[in-house]
């Protein structure tokens, strides 16, 4: 295609915590310098920044890229924040993408940050405005309302059972057990996740990531400086993100067809023909576990409705034949929204250079791919990698 | 590999100071309407969409949910820039210099008249632990950086008040405007005390407005029109936001970016090459500000240049030909689009009655308004 190559080589991550001591800022200059140190760059040698974070109402201050501008290391630098929703922490490297292919910059810093605490009393009050103002906010609906309402949806047209969905809490909640940054790694049952709180049937509190605050950063390079700085740079070979329609009430709910678009456009531009064959690890996002079942479907890294069955058989565990979520997801890790994403970009990065310690997949994964999806349940980014 | 960068359709809805007739979805689906009729494409064969806009200002939590429907971007690649739009445009540059697009649309509106009480929101912008708990409001930082930048420049609010008189007045024969006026450096002198010295006529009044450009790569831009507007130099860039820290009588944001957009497009004389801009005058002072900060005059010489008329319609280097903020209106994340259009309608001659004679290359600077230290700078040309 002739397109300009582009590796991450270096990468840092924060701890997801509930409730972080550090500021917005803060947390960002933790996890810029991570990724800096990691490939021995300083600020200096950086030509641009670009951010992620999603929304404003979390924090409570206006143009949040902004204020975040100093903590990221974007001071009298070429600065953007992009934001898709939920999408957000995997289209940073795609954003990041764009900067260096395009031969505007060499060396581009990608920083996401969420802090969800300082929205009181929680921040699911954010998502109360995220709803059309004249058709739907009278009806007073919150974010676990649609999404319950998704998950019915899928659970009715394939039938699946809640306990099919369950065992992706329990796995991610196992895996994260051992990610240091996790927040809610823990051993589980699937009757742990049944008895738990109901919020809005179909969806009970264990089905559903936490709140969270954490960043993360990665660096991303143009071909020649990264044979420079690494020996296993990990390439960027495809990226791709759709949006879909605002009307969401106008959609069949029980497929994430804006997924499906968004991984054709990746899977094209990395040349993918099969991707349940070529895909070695993935982390699709997982906010609610049947999200992480739809989205391997939406990936079409398995048949339609067939998601539940192959975890059940362990399909997708860390030593199954395609493991999801090894880090452990937003469901263990915990879930800074914008963070998330890139904390998945991150694990494939550690995957497929082999450091991923014990969350390391058995046999060298060559090539991964991290999802996120956001807004309505309408946006869909993935990013495919290969070492 | 793609070598040059396009801008092959534009369309506005115009700018007034209320739009009570329309939704911000209906003003933004009339200006891709346009745009997409301006560049004979349909929004299906456009490979990828970018919105710029803020949360805050639209009253989503998250804005990005509605961009696609009234641009024709459902199903497609989209995203949301919370900047402004000749950051939106960088974007949607860099994703075509990539080779993976051949054509991208960028978005901007302003629906400011939806807002109830702008000063308040904007007031969220400011460090929730120390900047907040004073209660500034924008045009109190402003005032003070006025007196700093006039302190430190010789430059009286006399100077300042020509600059409303003459960008008002370019105004009057810009159709797109809203606020376009003849009046005198006595109205603005004695016009309402704001933050002195900053006065009520020295700040541009908000207005409602969308604005979407389609760019393409040089080949599609060639097949699709005869005059393709080219992006030549791009710069952006992020000064720190702590209010404390910066160096307040000097624009570091625009004079960096304008070096950037310099540096691509290969201008070492930059007032022996541009020959008209759009500078950010969101408040009078900024236009000689910002003039200084692009190297268009010796440090210390725009007043002067202003007195001199080089700046105005028949001057050396017209500034603010449409009107400027000032005139046109203040537009969010907008104010960027505003800026681009004259570009683009001045560099194809269809300017009408404000139509510079003989312009071959154009730049466009904005800001991002208090508090931020953020700027843009584009430049264009018809060659």
């Amino acid at each position: 295609m002739g397109m300009r190559k582009v590796a991450i080589v270096g990468a840092g991550i924060t701890k997801f915590v509930r409730r972080a001591q550090e500021t917005g800022k803060e947390l960002s200059w933790q996890a810029a310098r991570m990724a800096l140190d990691s490939c021995d760059l300083t600020l200096d040698e950086v030509d641009m920044v670009t951010l992620g974070t999603a929304p404003d109402a979390f924090d409570g201050v206006h143009m949040k890229g902004e204020y975040l501008a100093d903590g990221a290391g974007a001071w009298r630098k070429p600065y953007m924040r992009h934001f898709v929703g939920g999408g957000t922490g995997v289209f940073s490297p795609i954003h990041g993408w764009f900067h260096v292919a395009s031969g505007m910059a060499d060396i581009c810093l990608v920083v996401a940050e969420e802090k969800m605490s300082s929205c009181y009393p929680h921040p699911a009050g954010a998502f109360l405005t995220i709803f059309d103002h004249t058709t739907e906010q009278p009806l007073k609906p919150t974010l676990i309302w649609i999404f319950a309402l998704e998950m019915n949806r899928y659970m009715q047209t394939y039938g699946i059972s809640k306990a099919d969905i369950a065992r992706v809490s329990v796995k991610n909640k196992r895996n994260a057990l051992d990610h240091p940054s996790a927040q809610v790694a823990e051993e589980i049952t699937v009757e742990d996740v049944l008895g738990s709180e109901t919020l809005c049937w179909p969806v009970n509190r264990l089905d559903i990531s936490p709140a969270s605050d954490g960043a993360a950063a990665i660096v991303l390079a143009s071909e020649r400086v990264a044979r420079r700085l690494t020996d296993r740079p990990v390439w960027i070979d495809g990226v791709g993100f759709s949006i879909d329609t605002a009307y969401w009430a106008t959609r069949d709910l029980c497929y994430p067809r804006y997924v499906e678009t968004a991984a054709r456009m990746a899977y094209d531009m990395a040349g993918i023909k099969e991707p349940d064959k070529e895909i070695h690890v993935a982390e699709p996002y997982d906010p609610f576990d049947y999200k992480e079942l739809h989205h391997m479907e939406g990936l079409m890294l398995c048949p339609r409705g067939e998601a539940a069955r192959l975890t059940a058989e362990g399909y997708t565990a860390r030593d199954g034949n395609l493991p999801i979520c090894p880090s452990g997801g937003a469901l263990g890790v915990g879930n800074p929204i914008a963070a998330t994403g890139l904390m998945k970009i991150i694990e494939i990065f550690l995957q497929l250079r082999g450091e991923a310690g014990k969350r390391q997949v058995p046999g060298s994964p060559r090539c991964g791919l991290a999802q996120a999806w956001g807004d309505l349940m309408q946006m869909g980014t993935v990013v495919v990698m290969r070492i | 590999m793609v070598k040059r960068v396009a801008i092959v359709g534009i369309g506005t809805t115009g700018f007034r100071p209320i739009t009570s007739d329309v939704s911000f979805r209906e003003l933004i689906f009339e200006a891709a309407r346009k745009a997409y009729s301006d560049a004979g494409i349909e929004p299906s064969e456009i490979g990828g969409f970018i919105t710029t806009a803020e949360d805050f200002l639209e009253g989503y939590s998250i804005t990005d949910e509605y961009c696609p429907d009234q641009i024709g971007a459902v199903l497609k690649p989209t995203q949301t820039i919370p900047g402004d739009f000749i950051q939106g445009l960088a974007t949607g540059f860099m994703m075509i210099m990539t080779g993976a697009f051949k054509t991208v649309a960028v978005e901007a509106h302003s629906k400011a008249s939806n807002m109830k009480n702008i000063s308040e929101l904007l007031g969220f912008a400011l460090d929730p632990a120390y900047n907040r708990p004073l209660r500034e409001t924008p045009h109190a930082i402003a005032g003070l950086e006025m007196t700093r930048y006039l302190f430190e420049n010789c430059i009286t609010p006399e100077h300042c008040a020509k600059v409303v008189v003459k960008n008002k007045w370019n105004a009057m024969r810009n159709p797109y405007a809203a606020f376009g006026a003849d009046i005198s450096e006595a109205d603005v002198l004695n016009s309402e005390p704001i933050s002195l010295p900053l006065r009520r006529l020295d700040i541009a009044p908000h207005a409602d407005g969308a604005v979407v450009a389609v760019l393409a790569d040089e080949d599609t831009a060639r097949a699709l029109c005869e005059t393709p507007i080219w992006i030549e130099g791009l710069g952006w860039c992020t000064d720190t936001p702590t209010l404390e820290m910066r160096e307040w009588g000097e624009a570091a944001y625009a004079r960096l970016s304008g070096e950037m957009a310099y540096r691509m497009a290969g201008i070492a004389n930059p007032l022996g090459t541009i020959d008209f801009a759009e500078i950010c005058d969101e408040y009078s002072y900024k236009e000689l500000q910002h003039l200084e900060a692009l190297n268009l005059c010796m440090p210390g010489e725009a007043a002067h240049m202003l007195e001199s008329g080089a700046t105005s319609y028949q001057g050396e280097i017209p500034i603010n030909i449409s009107g400027g903020a000032l005139g046109v209106g203040h537009l969010f994340e907008a104010s960027g689009a505003h800026k681009i259009l004259e570009l683009v309608e001045q560099l194809r001659g269809e300017a009408g009655a404000r139509q510079i004679p003989d312009v071959n290359v154009g730049l466009a600077q904005v800001w991002r308004g208090v508090p931020t230290a953020t700027g843009a700078v584009a430049i264009l040309s018809n060659m």
